[in-house]
């Protein structure tokens, strides 16, 4: 039999759309939202998933304006005594404007004996960083800086 | 040459808690920029870093395009005896990277 075009286009259509879904898993990192700022419940939503969230505990040390976005060092602190008993388990770092919400994830422990990271980041324009910190009883602490960024990081500049 | 330099006080001793600064030589290329002749730079980040004290993995980070190139981490550890830290990483294109230094401790009972 022979196919017609409009079979033709049909199938090639469900074979292309069937590949992509496939694909997405890997490729939805590489979708560029840098223009967009995410609001503060679509940043901590995916990872608290309700869990009990306050505002308090972290420190973030950051610089008020930072020159360039490719570079921007960042400290956090959790006041957490870091004993078997109540530690941090996780630290996430998250931003609001980034194409990847989730920089960097940190796993700790009480072997750790002080949960303080330090560490440098990239930052797509002015934005809100949220340092979130997952306790051992499954509670959810966060704090937040905002940073002016005079130089993005996702503009090409070569 | 080493991609990582790892950096902790010289004197620790048991039970204290020390701040440990490591340093990765990584281009953490994040996929969105090109290069000079225009092509884009596929996407080439750390996946996945550990730190092994001995037995015992005290850290570990899941970075991501948004950490800078060369990243530096600092974290802090409670050795209790000298050990091997061991570092490792793996990367997008799977290279993994290694690296072994020893951390001396002075034990409790002498200090």
């Amino acid at each position: 039999m022979r196919t017609s075009r409009r079979d033709w286009l049909k199938r090639s259509a469900s074979i292309g759309l069937g590949w992509t879904a496939l694909q997405s898993g890997s490729a939805i990192a590489q979708i560029m939202e840098s223009g967009y700022l995410k609001t503060f419940d679509e940043m901590i939503r995916p990872i608290t998933q309700g869990a009990k969230l306050l505002q308090q505990d972290v420190r973030l040390d950051a610089p008020i304006l930072a020159d360039n976005g490719s570079l921007v060092p960042l400290g956090v602190q959790v006041a957490s005594p870091m004993t078997p008993e109540n530690y941090v388990t996780h630290l996430y770092l998250l931003s609001q404007r980034n194409p990847v919400t989730q920089m960097a994830l940190f796993h700790m422990g009480p072997w750790n004996g002080r949960a303080e990271i330090h560490t440098r980041l990239r930052l797509a324009g002015t934005q809100a960083v949220v340092a979130l910190a997952r306790l051992s009883n499954g509670e959810f602490r966060y704090g937040q800086a905002d940073i002016i960024i005079t130089e993005s990081a996702c503009v090409d500049a070569s | 040459m080493n991609l990582a330099r790892i950096n902790w006080p010289d004197r620790i001793a048991a039970g204290e808690v020390v701040k440990v600064r490591l340093l990765i030589q990584h281009p953490m290329d994040t996929g969105y920029l090109q290069d000079l002749l225009g092509k884009m730079v596929p996407r080439n980040v750390i996946r996945v870093l550990t730190c092994k004290l001995g037995s015992r993995e005290v850290f570990r980070v899941e970075p991501s395009s948004g950490v800078a190139a060369n990243p530096l981490f600092e974290f802090f550890v409670r050795p209790t005896e000298t050990a091997d830290m061991h570092v490792e990483w793996v990367d997008d294109r799977g290279s993994r990277g290694d690296f072994k230094q020893t951390m001396t401790v002075i034990p409790a009972s002498t200090t």
